[in-house]
């Protein structure tokens, strides 16, 4: 109930404190210093301490509610008395009825399932001023508050009201000292000045200044630097619906308007009311007591109670009864009248009594439809009210959606009354209040009703979360010799074999037709041996829908597979948009794009790879150039994981020697990427270290022997297992740097990978520069990983330096064997040629998503050392020799 | 100079007492005077000032005080207070 005080509403209080006498400074010091100590002994206490000290001062409160209530109304002239009684034991029985069983104390509140706890801190002192409208209900409201908090309070009420506020803060305090409170714990200041205000809002002791009083306290409050809470100005519409109970309505608004001589200021204003009902309504009105204004009338009324050069109400009005207002402005009302209307045609300066009234008299306006009322309603929300409070009549659910959506209220109120509706607790589940949060429209910093947790400091204990993780593959993965016959358990009536034109030449695509169930109709796309384009991923959607395909088969090395997953998603999801599912993000389950789940075709994919590398047939990665932005776009989802993942060496038994090494690579960089990841789990490691030990032991032999049935079969199902194990827990920094050298430089993928191999162990397994948050693990161990790897190959060395340098020197001599240039130099890449695309390749080697994984955070630096170290060859990698020469 | 330490025990009931006696010691002290407050769980604000003026008396006269068995919270007071860094403390 804590209204705007109208009292100082001119009033600014002075920032300065200069003119103070010592004198008066020390006794400002001195209560600053007994709260301080008040508030400091207060932390010792706990809930049960605060909760013993909070129920005697409810009921002393309540005790002496009619007593506050009358020195209140006699001191101010202001309100009734009866009603103050009212707001006396709303501030202390329907608070401690919302309290009561609050934490305030240790932990408030906890989150499970969040990990999170809530726990209290007191503010220690805070200031308040409190008003002349209400002043006794605030002050029991805010001592009982402060207590529940274990907070002390400095009180500067508004110096027409300060006998019966003192007197409160008497009563408050000799009850909570009495039951074991701390000494001090409440203060009102003496005879005090608006330069004792200004003192104390700067004061460095004073934790929060709770300023509910007029526009001027308020905004030196909030002008003081310090954090404050400040109630702003209202100015409430009531729009009363044609679907509205009416009775209900203008019972409800009169309740409201009367209740203390109209002193709250989420009091009705203006009521906007339907042109259906107005006249009825009026009527309703007039049969209760109200008074309605003719023309005359209410320009009388107007130049009564509204000053004519600021266009705010006059405070000779602020809280007296209706007859004594019309007796002012000169009008003939019955004597039982408890409420002036005056009807007015619009909103604004040209319209007086459309402001703020705090006495009984409301405006009222006729509207002719539903959006003007809503309009008028909105007139009156920005004339002095924004974030303060609206009300509405109705019963039409979508007009009071509506209403919602369009006022700038903190609380906005339905089917009930203004002032005893926004206090809360009454009417309804609002947390009961003397102080009305206006949000920045009110020029404060909280639209909520004020109550005991804006006396506090919550802290939030956030314990550390055991992050969800994933290991997504394909449903079925059919591997080793003449696996492809399970394409025959794939039943379709109409199936494309995407593959590219070397495929269809070795016999390949005859080889899958064979064990194609009979009766189906096949039709087979023969796509470029190249990066998929979007103009041939269309042609290949275009072909699934005009044999209305319910199966692919995607035959190939990763260029083709990838294509095929974006036919298939194109087929699918017609609407998906490439550019758009291409948007970068940080982590798979929080990023800002979501793939489509609607889809108006079905299709099994099913990917048969016919290199040893990529993995692609079972990864939810795609690799598309966009030529016409001259552009690659990487989509990645698990979406477009294959349904179905063939593995079959006879399809590799021709593999070139170059491509061997170059997809054998490939495979070995993405299984010791995706071993030493930030997002490596127990069940992508398993699949990482056995791919690198297939890796380690068949690659030479299937580069040698290119014939040798088991290396190219263990081979290929080491690429998968890989893929298996990247797919899950992602790259590093060495497919970053190959990436933006690849295509900087033309080199093939398996090629760039192998010239930054040795160089990325030997980074990552150094202590990093700037550690990479990882929520996935605990500690850095990326060491220790490449330690087990090199203990997995029966490396030897016996401290993790030495196995990892072994590592290291095993890695090069794996890529010696398979014939690598073992430098960017051996490339023919001249030193000044290199030092010249050295910032563009650390910005693409940076943007490129695939370190985010990474280990170790790459600073720019750190790339281009190991871009350079690339271009040199051999660092750790001497030690190559030195092991064979040991071995020797 | 030969250093005389005082060793004093206090209680939670009559902590203002004790520093009271405390402080007509001060005179006979020479380096430091230590008040175990272990068992003192809990400090009032009549405490809070006797122990302002002990540490104000005992600064005057150049003599350490150390605090023993502080427990946390009432720690947290004399921070909150800005007494903390007018003594020493010991567990």
């Amino acid at each position: 109930m804590v209204t705007r005080d109208v009292m100082q509403q001119r009033v600014q209080i002075p920032l300065s404190a200069e003119s103070l006498t010592e004198e008066r400074t020390a006794y400002l010091e001195r209560l600053v210093r007994q709260a301080r100590t008040a508030a400091a002994v207060f932390t010792q206490f706990t809930q049960e301490d605060v909760d013993r000290l909070v129920k005697p001062m409810v009921l002393a409160g309540l005790d002496q509610a009619q007593h506050l209530a009358r020195l209140a109304v006699e001191e101010t002239k202001l309100g009734v008395m009866e009603d103050k009684v009212i707001k006396n034991m709303v501030a202390t029985e329907f608070a401690y009825n919302y309290i009561k069983d609050k934490r305030t104390v240790g932990i408030i509140r906890e989150f499970p399932e969040r990990n999170l706890v809530e726990m209290a801190e007191p503010i220690g002192v805070i200031f308040s001023i409190t008003p002349i409208t209400n002043p006794t209900s605030t002050v029991l409201f805010k001592c009982i508050m402060a207590i529940k908090t274990r907070n002390a309070v400095i009180f500067s009420p508004h110096p027409n009201a300060w006998r019966c506020c003192s007197e409160a803060v008497k009563i408050m305090y000799e009850t909570a000292l009495k039951h074991g409170a701390p000494e001090g714990v409440f203060a009102c200041l003496e005879s005090h000045t608006l330069q004792d205000n200004a003192y104390l809002m700067h004061h460095k002791d004073v934790g929060l200044i709770d300023a509910t009083g007029g526009p001027g306290a308020v905004k030196a409050a909030y002008s003081s630097g310090k954090p404050a809470l400040g109630v702003g100005p209202g100015n409430t519409p009531v729009y009363l619906e044609r679907t509205a109970d009416l009775n209900t309505a203008v019972t409800d608004i009169i309740l409201s308007k009367t209740f203390d001589n109209g002193t709250i200021c989420a009091s009705e204003q203006t009521a906007v009311i339907d042109d259906e009902i107005y006249d009825l309504v009026l009527k309703k009105f007039a049969a209760l007591g109200a008074h309605i204004c003719n023309e005359k009338e209410v320009k009388l009324l107007a130049r009564t109670v509204i000053d004519p050069e600021t266009g705010f109400m006059q405070a000779a009005a602020v809280g007296q009864k209706a007859i004594d207002i019309a007796r002012l402005a000169g009008l003939s009302v019955n004597p039982g009248t408890k409420l002036l209307i005056a009807p007015i045609q619009g909103v604004g300066r040209e319209h007086p009594l459309s402001v703020e009234k705090l006495f009984p008299v409301l405006s009222v306006y006729r509207a002719k439809s539903v959006d003007e009322a809503l309009k008028v309603c909105v007139d009156v929300n920005h004339a002095g009210g924004l974030g303060h409070t609206a009300v509405i009549f109705s019963r039409n659910d979508d007009v009071i959606r509506q209403f919602g959506e369009l006022m700038n209220a903190g609380r906005i109120l339905v089917n009930s009354p203004g002032s005893v509706g926004a206090v809360g607790g009454v009417y309804n589940d609002l947390p009961p209040t003397f102080s009305f949060g206006c949000g920045t429209g009110g020029g404060n910093s909280t639209t909520d009703n004020v109550n005991i947790y804006h006396y506090l400091n919550i802290k939030r204990v956030a314990r550390r979360t055991q992050a969800h993780m994933w290991f997504r593959v394909p449903n079925q993965i059919y591997f080793n010799m003449n696996a492809v016959a399970n394409v025959h358990q794939f039943a379709s009536r109409s199936t494309i074999i995407v593959t590219n034109p070397s495929l269809e030449q070795f016999g390949h695509v005859d080889l899958v037709r064979r064990y194609i169930p009979e009766g189906t109709h096949v039709h087979v796309s023969v796509i470029p041996d190249a990066e998929p384009e979007v103009k041939v991923v269309m042609q290949g959607v275009e072909a699934l829908n005009f044999y209305k395909a319910d199966q692919i088969i995607a035959l190939g090395g990763g260029s083709v597979i990838d294509a095929a997953k974006i036919m298939k998603l194109k087929y699918e999801s017609p609407e998906a948009d490439l550019e758009e599912l291409a948007a970068p993000f940080l982590d798979l389950r929080k990023r800002v794009i979501e793939y489509p789940t609607e889809k108006i075709n079905r299709v099994r994919l099913i990917a048969i790879s016919t290199t040893s590398g990529t993995g692609s047939e079972v990864t939810p990665f795609a690799v598309l150039t966009d030529k016409e932005r001259a552009r690659k776009v990487t989509l990645a989802d698990y979406s477009l994981t294959p349904d179905v993942a063939i593995v079959d060496p006879q399809f590799v038994m021709s593999m070139p020697k170059g491509l061997t090494a170059d997809t054998g690579v490939d495979c070995l960089t993405h299984a010791l990427e995706a071993a030493v990841s930030s997002y490596a789990s127990a069940y992508t490691d398993c699949n990482a270290m056995q791919a690198i030990r297939m890796a380690f032991k068949y690659l030479p032999i299937a580069y040698q022997h290119p014939r040798d049935e088991e290396a190219r079969c263990m081979m290929h199902n080491a690429a998968c297992i890989a893929a298996m194990a990247f797919s899950n827990a992602s790259v590093g920094v060495n497919h970053a740097l190959a990436h933006a050298f690849g295509a900087r430089f033309g080199v093939a993928h398996g090629r760039a990978n192998a010239l930054m191999l040795p160089h990325v162990i030997a980074y990552n397994a150094s202590v990093p520069t700037k550690f990479l948050p990882s929520p996935y693990q605990k500690g850095y161990v990326a060491h220790k990983k490449y330690a087990t790897i090199a203990d997995l190959l029966g490396l030897g060395g016996h401290t993790i330096d030495e196995k990892v340098k072994n590592l290291v020197a095993a890695t090069e001599q794996l890529l010696d064997q398979l014939g690598f240039p073992r430098s960017i130099a051996d490339l023919g890449i001249s030193k000044e040629e290199f030092e010249r695309a050295m910032p563009d390749l650390t910005k693409l080697a940076f943007d490129d998503p695939s370190w985010r994984s990474n280990p170790r955070m790459p600073l720019i630096s750190e790339l281009a050392e190991l871009f350079w170290k690339a271009y040199q060859g051999r660092g750790l990698g001497n030690m190559a020799d030195a092991v064979r020469q040991q071995t020797a | 100079m030969a250093m005389i330490a005082v060793w004093l025990k206090v209680e939670e009931e009559r902590v203002v007492q004790a520093l009271q006696e405390a402080s007509e010691k001060l005179d006979g002290i020479e380096g430091e005077v230590t008040l175990d407050l272990s068992s003192v769980r809990r400090i009032d604000p009549s405490a809070v000032r006797a122990m302002a003026e002990f540490a104000g008396m005992a600064e005057d006269k150049s003599v350490k005080v150390v605090l023993r068995g502080v427990n946390v919270d009432v720690y947290k007071v004399l921070k909150l207070v800005k007494l903390a860094s007018r003594f020493s403390f010991v567990s």
